[in-house]
């Protein structure tokens, strides 16, 4: 039997007014910038019960600050999540999920395709604290399940990789997350919750690069962490963290203070509090107004990627295309099950005449600007071997599916006639 | 944590962040429909924490509680009752939310020497449930929750800040539902559904009572709230702009209002 439920905002509503009520001490209608390191409390009592969380409320801005929560209440909203936590960065944010979970000893199954900052930090610097990560063909889903230990903590990937586009199987590896009682985040930069929800899909967190899309005009570097609520640390049994008495703080037992927050909880009160990546409220007033044209943005984004991607498909001078609006690309199928309105404004190719055709097309490009960023209101273009993944050997880039010779693009907001105009040029010029 | 066993089961209470001490005066809260002991985040830590022992329960087949779930407010009821006494207690202010606010008004009825007070907090009587959210429940379909959620909260708290910094009020409320075992929502709303409680029943109670009601309660509306305080003598009404999740919408003030209520420690 169907039923009816109550109308709930629509993502472009929640985008331009979830978090926010009118400033109640000055009436003010834009979210007002709180640039104060602290609070000043009403009375003794209050401050006492402020500190031991006997009521809620603000403190000083490195644990919660009101700007920085508009942004953290918004993307919670936007996502279907309980909460949220704005951070420093994206990095920030994978960083402070990680050690919420698990400390030395604790074991991650990761996709092979990730953004080259999430690699060092799994790969290289975590080892270091005793962390270690298997990656793993995102797509080999017995891969995931055989990868995993008694001291697996998570299962970690990105809802769209990049440069190849990969498109990750939220539902299935979701299942796999279940079937083991461990969570599964997932970085959510490239699809943003526009496109699709993590969390609706199957994975219990998602994490984002606010750099990218959400704040969208390339003028931030920021991060955010969202709890889906609904993985049951107490039935895992995995996660002391969460479900036996912390000494940090007053022997608090997380999954008892809260069921469905727990975790940022724990989150907010040891890794914000003691590592102290936090988001200043400056730059989540920043995200903010890029998040409230997001669903706008988005549409027109990937509009211009689908015109892009069939102009360069059809193009003399073009090997491969990867991106999932083509029917030649291994997800095409997935992506239109999982993201139906489109699902990534980044797209790669490889052009013919290799490393050096690659620099010619880079250089003779007006429009697009040659640098390190994804999600930008302006039109970017790398050359992912000699930047972005230049740690890695050809070993390791076939794997994350990267050539010598391949170009990734992250359509901007310009109109595409012009886009097109810029590349045909400098793709003539790539030939010469 | 103090385990208890309350009629031959385990039985879950929150009790603050500190060790319970029986010789302390009591408190008991009662979560609503479908929910658990969290709803009292704030009250319980707070009360825990300015010399009162706390017992913020979950019902049976609730949260952390096992046991068999009570299908009518009585049970609930008399399940309170014995948790009472199995925690070694003369008597306890008894406050409850929503669906726990019957159960802890039965509680006053049937066993009147557990209850020391009495707080209402989002109540009606009778707490009719309407038939497109009874149907929803039943079949435990999503829009249940999301009727829940939505009518649980003013119509503003959609879009407005929290009042606890990062946390999105709705979507918590909504997934601590959904966290319920399959038929729990259903059979805690047909036990309100069903409550009737006479109005000479409420006029012979002598238990010092608070009734807290919101005005944009969406679920119990403030009129109804309004009545129960009239329909009980003596029964004191605090008014809260807020809506029927007042706990975590409105946490300071429904802290303030049982602050004033409960006898000094």
């Amino acid at each position: 039997m169907a039923h009816l439920g109550p109308r709930t905002p629509h993502p472009d509503t929640l985008a331009v007014h979830a978090g926010q009520s009118p400033d109640p001490a000055t009436g003010a209608r834009a979210v007002p910038v709180y640039q104060t390191a602290s609070f000043v409390f009403p009375d003794t009592d209050t401050a006492a019960a402020l500190f031991n969380m006997e009521t809620p409320g603000h403190v000083y801005s490195r644990l919660s600050n009101p700007t920085v929560a508009v942004l953290e209440e918004r993307l919670a909203a936007l996502e279907g999540g309980v909460g949220a936590i704005a951070t420093a960065s994206g990095q920030a944010a994978l960083h402070l999920a990680i050690v919420t979970l698990m400390g030395q000893g604790g074991h991650i199954v990761a996709s092979a395709s990730l953004y080259g900052g999430s690699h060092n930090l799994l790969a290289y610097t975590l080892p270091r604290f005793g962390i270690h990560t298997t990656f793993v063909p995102a797509r080999d889903i017995a891969a995931w399940r055989s990868a995993i230990r008694a001291e697996t903590r998570l299962l970690f990937g990105e809802s769209v990789g990049n440069p190849s586009v990969d498109v990750l199987d939220i539902p299935a590896i979701a299942s796999v997350a279940e079937e083991n009682r461990i969570p599964f985040l997932v970085d959510g930069t490239v699809t943003t919750p526009i496109l699709g929800k993590p969390l609706a899909q199957g994975a219990h967190l998602v994490m984002h690069s606010a750099t990218k899309f959400l704040s969208g005009h390339g003028v931030v570097i920021a991060g955010a962490l969202v709890d889906g609520g609904r993985f049951d640390w107490a039935a895992s049994g995995k996660f002391p963290t969460l479900t036996e008495p912390y000494e940090g703080f007053h022997g608090m037992i997380f999954a008892e203070e809260s069921t469905t927050g727990a975790f940022l909880l724990r989150a907010r009160r040891e890794g914000l509090r003691d590592f102290g990546a936090c988001m200043a409220p400056m730059t989540a007033f920043q995200v903010l107004q890029g998040v409230e044209t997001l669903p706008l943005r988005m549409a027109r984004h990937i509009g211009s990627t689908h015109v892009v991607a069939d102009f360069l498909a059809a193009h003399a001078a073009v090997e491969r295309v990867y991106h999932p609006h083509l029917p030649s690309h291994p997800d095409h199928a997935l992506a239109q099950r999982l993201y139906p309105r489109g699902c990534s404004a980044i797209l790669a190719f490889e052009l013919k005449g290799g490393r050096a055709a690659g620099q010619r097309f880079i250089e003779a490009l007006t429009l697009f600007s040659h640098l390190a960023n994804i999600g930008d209101a302006k039109s970017l273009v790398i050359h992912p071997a000699s930047t972005t993944h230049f740690r890695m050997d050809d070993a390791a880039l076939a794997a994350a599916g990267i050539s010598p010779g391949t170009v990734r693009l992250s359509i901007g907001l310009e109109h595409p006639d012009d886009l097109l105009e810029d590349l045909g040029r400098a793709l003539r010029a790539s030939q010469k | 944590m103090t385990q208890f066993i309350v009629a031959g089961y385990p039985a879950y209470a929150y009790t603050g962040g500190r060790s319970f001490d029986p010789a302390l005066p009591a408190i008991f809260f009662i979560h609503g429909a479908a929910f658990d002991h969290t709803v009292w985040q704030w009250q319980s830590r707070y009360f825990a924490h300015h010399g009162y022992s706390v017992l913020a329960v979950d019902l049976p087949g609730h949260g952390r509680s096992p046991g068999v779930l009570r299908t009518s407010i009585e049970a609930m009821a008399d399940w309170v009752a014995a948790f009472i006494e199995a925690a070694g207690l003369p008597a306890a202010a008894v406050a409850g939310h929503s669906m726990g606010s019957l159960v802890a008004l039965e509680t006053a009825r049937r066993h009147p020497d557990c209850v020391s007070r009495l707080a209402l907090v989002g109540t009606a009587m009778p707490m009719a449930v309407g038939a497109g959210f009874m149907a929803a429940a039943r079949d435990n379909a999503p829009e249940g929750f999301d009727m829940e959620a939505v009518w649980g909260h003013s119509r503003g708290a959609v879009l407005a800040a929290s009042p606890v910094p990062g946390t999105y009020l709705l979507g918590s409320s909504r997934h601590l539902n959904e966290r319920s075992r399959p038929g729990v929502l259903h059979a805690d709303l047909a036990a309100c559904d069903a409550y009737r409680v006479p109005a000479e029943a409420l006029k012979a109670l002598a238990v010092p009572t608070l009734v807290i009601a919101g005005r944009q309660d969406q679920m119990t509306p403030f009129k109804a709230g309004r009545d129960a305080a009239a329909a009980i003598p003596g029964a004191r009404l605090v008014t809260l702009d807020a809506g029927h999740s007042m706990m975590s919408e409105a946490p300071r003030a429904v802290l303030a209002a049982l602050r004033d209520f409960l006898p000094p420690k």
